[in-house]
């Protein structure tokens, strides 16, 4: 399509929501390097610890990319619950459900049982585990109006407590009582292959069903006509019921598989990344997944690059401990950046307003250079591509000339 | 008379449980009223107690009389957790963005950044203050029968300022013009700016008195019953908790005192389960999630009659 001339009227450029999730990811590493400057330590060689940390060999990376796992079934989870207009922030308590079911059947499940049999068992049963959780909430949502925030919440901690009492009944550690039992690494999701070519790192077969997780919600969400029903839900809940949607069934249908996903998340985090459980410990990957769900602007691919890259800030922090800098400034720089996700509007503006600003800079300096080549009155929109880039070229010195002329004009 | 003796043991207990749960369901009630939604009271909640353990950490060490050092770490609460409270007035005021995200992102910005500060002053996670408020009986109404062992003997200082500062926000609420705006912002704002008020400050006001609510609830559950910052458990999702209250109680002060106050037995059985002959056969875990599955029981028999603020979370 070379050199097609295009008649729509000509129109600035608009901020891509890549271009807003990248300036807040800009802005919140400003903000880490300036909290680390204010305790008086140096910026580039935290972030430089940081990517050594994540990134610097084939086990750091395994080590990475396994941390990402969880992050991209959190994320999808979010991110799907999202698209519904639900907010989940309850993949904590989803992820503790999930886990602890593919832990106590680790811990019971005959060792005689064929591996291929064995995996899909547990991945089953922590993904059921995990959407019922989830569905106790869009059930309470649907029925009765409770606010799925509040509600996810209050799961999150029954769940903290009954996984609390569950590993002291089922799975305990004889001597750490504060633990479950480490899981034998034929029960775990580790695979020989994937261990042998990152060195010994934490990748698992859980990276795999987070790849194949990304391709079924792509799909269930652009392809199916449960994915459009839900999404309508999401945009205006009012217009899709009045077009026949069921919308409480839909807001339980997606917490379900939201749901799910968490629960998959919990199975991969404590049976491949980990092999135990600890007590009274809340994983705070539940939050993370918020931040990578937003960051990627809940679409799948989004979720798992950005997971990606949340996997290296949380890897690469371990080797911050030389440095002095707490570990903690990366959970910081995550929690500044969704604050500046949610306040994206700032950051859409500010690109906009820079776009229109450099389009009527050209439009002008467009206009000059066929002033000059006595083509006045030629619509813009008309002109092919190329054409447009050699008339700007032309027109900018002339647009450079006559602001100078004007200022020499305003001093005088 | 061992009935007796456990209802004299719990009661009070509740009541120190119910205080901090009480300024945060306030503090959540000023900015829904407004038209905020508000989901960082757990942000804000952690923040002043942070605050106020640092602080008073540091004072009392330094020598600052005790009970000096406990004020101004109270002060300090209400300050840091208002000032953070700005940050999410200026994203749902000014910014019109979507007030659930930036509430949590307030959480956990709070959540990592205490932490982190705690790392940097302590270099460890948690902060322990010297002492806490010493309980004391109040002069006479403690003697009365019944009653006095109940609410009036070995109480914090704190619970009276709490119930002084509800009592207030009663006033202000219901009987000033200045409430009467403030609620009116949380209902039909474009009426209220036709009348020549102004909305964002209404709602930046009902926002920040919020984070200083909030803030002073964190301290309380420092200087009362806590005595530390813990980065591990942090508040344990109180301030969702005070949030749920809110709800409970329809948005109005008298109902949230009652359902902070069952929220705040909740938390005491939980809690003080092992010593009550009663609850000793519940295992712990049980115990402890019995305070949030009463919640999410409270909040299905309130959703019939919701009385939630009409425009609350709806930009202006």
């Amino acid at each position: 399509m070379k050199g097609r001339i295009d008649n729509r009227p000509l129109e600035a450029r608009k901020a891509s929501p890549l271009l807003v999730s990248l300036s807040a990811v800009f802005l919140g590493i400003v903000a880490g390097a300036v909290l680390i400057l204010l305790i008086g330590k140096n910026p580039i060689t935290g972030y430089d610890r940081i990517i050594f940390g994540a990134l610097s060999n084939v086990r750091r990376v395994g080590n990475t990319l396994g941390m990402a796992t969880q992050l991209i079934l959190i994320g999808l989870s979010v991110s799907f619950a999202f698209k519904t207009g639900l907010f989940n922030i309850g993949a904590s308590g989803q992820m503790l459900m999930g886990g602890i079911t593919g832990s106590i059947l680790a811990y019971y499940l005959p060792y005689s049982m064929p591996r291929p049999l064995y995996l899909l068992v547990v991945i089953v049963a922590s993904a059921l585990v995990g959407a019922l959780w989830g569905s106790i909430s869009g059930f309470l949502k649907a029925k009765f109006n409770v606010h799925e925030v509040v509600s996810t919440i209050m799961l999150n901690w029954t769940a903290y407590w009954l996984v609390y009492d569950w590993i002291q009944r089922f799975i305990v550690d004889p001597t750490i009582v504060v633990k479950s039992k480490p899981i034998e690494d034929a029960h775990t999701l580790r695979a020989d292959w994937l261990t042998d070519i990152t060195n010994f790192s934490t990748l698992n077969y859980g990276f795999l069903i987070a790849i194949i997780a990304c391709v079924v919600i792509w799909f269930i969400l652009n392809k199916t006509t449960m994915g459009f029903r839900l999404k309508a839900v999401g945009s205006n809940r009012f217009c899709a019921e009045y077009a026949g949607i069921k919308v409480n069934r839909s807001i339980i249908i997606s917490m379900t598989i939201a749901g799910a996903l968490a629960g998959l998340a919990g199975l991969t985090y404590y049976c491949g990344y980990s092999n135990i459980m600890e007590m009274g410990k809340m994983p705070n990957e539940g939050f993370d997944g918020i931040a990578v769900a937003l960051l990627g602007n809940c679409s799948p691919v989004g979720v798992f690059f950005s997971a990606i890259f949340f996997g290296c800030l949380k890897m690469g922090r371990g080797s911050l401990a030389a440095t002095g800098i707490p570990t903690e400034i990366a959970d910081t720089i995550i929690a500044t950046i969704i604050y500046f996700t949610a306040t994206s509007v700032i950051l859409t503006n500010f690109w906009n307003a820079r776009f229109k600003g450099s389009f009527t800079k050209k439009e002008e300096a467009m206009t000059l250079a066929l002033e000059k080549q006595g083509r006045v009155g030629v619509d813009l929109a008309s002109l092919t591509k190329d054409e447009r880039k050699a008339l700007v070229k032309e027109g900018m010195g002339l647009l450079k000339a006559k602001r100078q002329a004007e200022k020499a004009k305003e001093a005088k | 008379m061992e009935f007796l003796n456990v209802v004299y043991s719990i009661v009070p207990a509740a009541i120190a449980y119910t205080m901090p749960l009480l300024m945060g369901a306030l503090g959540g009630l000023y900015s829904e009223r407004s038209g905020v939604t508000n989901l960082c009271i757990e942000g804000l909640m952690l923040t002043g107690c942070f605050a106020s353990a640092t602080t008073i950490y540091l004072l009392q060490s330094a020598g600052v009389g005790f009970n000096l050092a406990i004020v101004i770490g109270i002060v300090v609460a209400m300050l840091a957790g208002g000032l953070l409270s700005i940050l999410h007035a200026v994203a749902a005021i000014n910014l019109k963005s979507n007030q659930v995200i930036s509430g949590t992102a307030i959480n956990m910005l709070a959540t990592a950044l205490t932490l982190f500060l705690a790392q940097t002053i302590t270099g460890s996670g948690n902060v322990t203050i010297l002492r806490g408020i010493i309980r004391s009986d109040v002069p006479l109404l403690s003697k009365i029968p019944l009653i006095g062992p109940l609410f009036f003997s070995r109480t914090y200082w704190t619970t009276w300022l709490c119930l002084a500062i509800w009592l207030v926000s009663f006033f202000l609420l219901y009987r000033t013009s200045f409430g009467l705006r403030l609620r009116a912002c949380g209902e039909h704002p474009s009426a209220v700016a036709s009348a020549g008020v102004d909305v964002h400050k209404m709602r930046y006001i009902g926002v920040i008195l919020s984070g200083l609510l909030s803030g002073l609830g964190g301290a309380c559950i420092l200087v009362t019953y806590a005595g530390e910052y813990n980065s591990t458990s942090g508040i344990n999702g109180l301030g969702f908790l005070a949030i749920a209250a809110m709800i409970f109680g329809q948005w109005k002060p008298l109902g949230i005192l009652a359902s902070t106050f069952f929220f705040g037995l909740c938390m005491t059985i939980a809690n003080m389960g092992r010593v009550i002959p009663l609850f000793q056969s519940i295992p712990t875990g049980y115990l402890g999630l019995f305070p949030y599955v009463a919640t999410l029981v409270a909040l299905v028999a309130s959703s019939r009659k919701s009385a939630a603020p009409l425009a609350s979370g709806e930009p202006f």
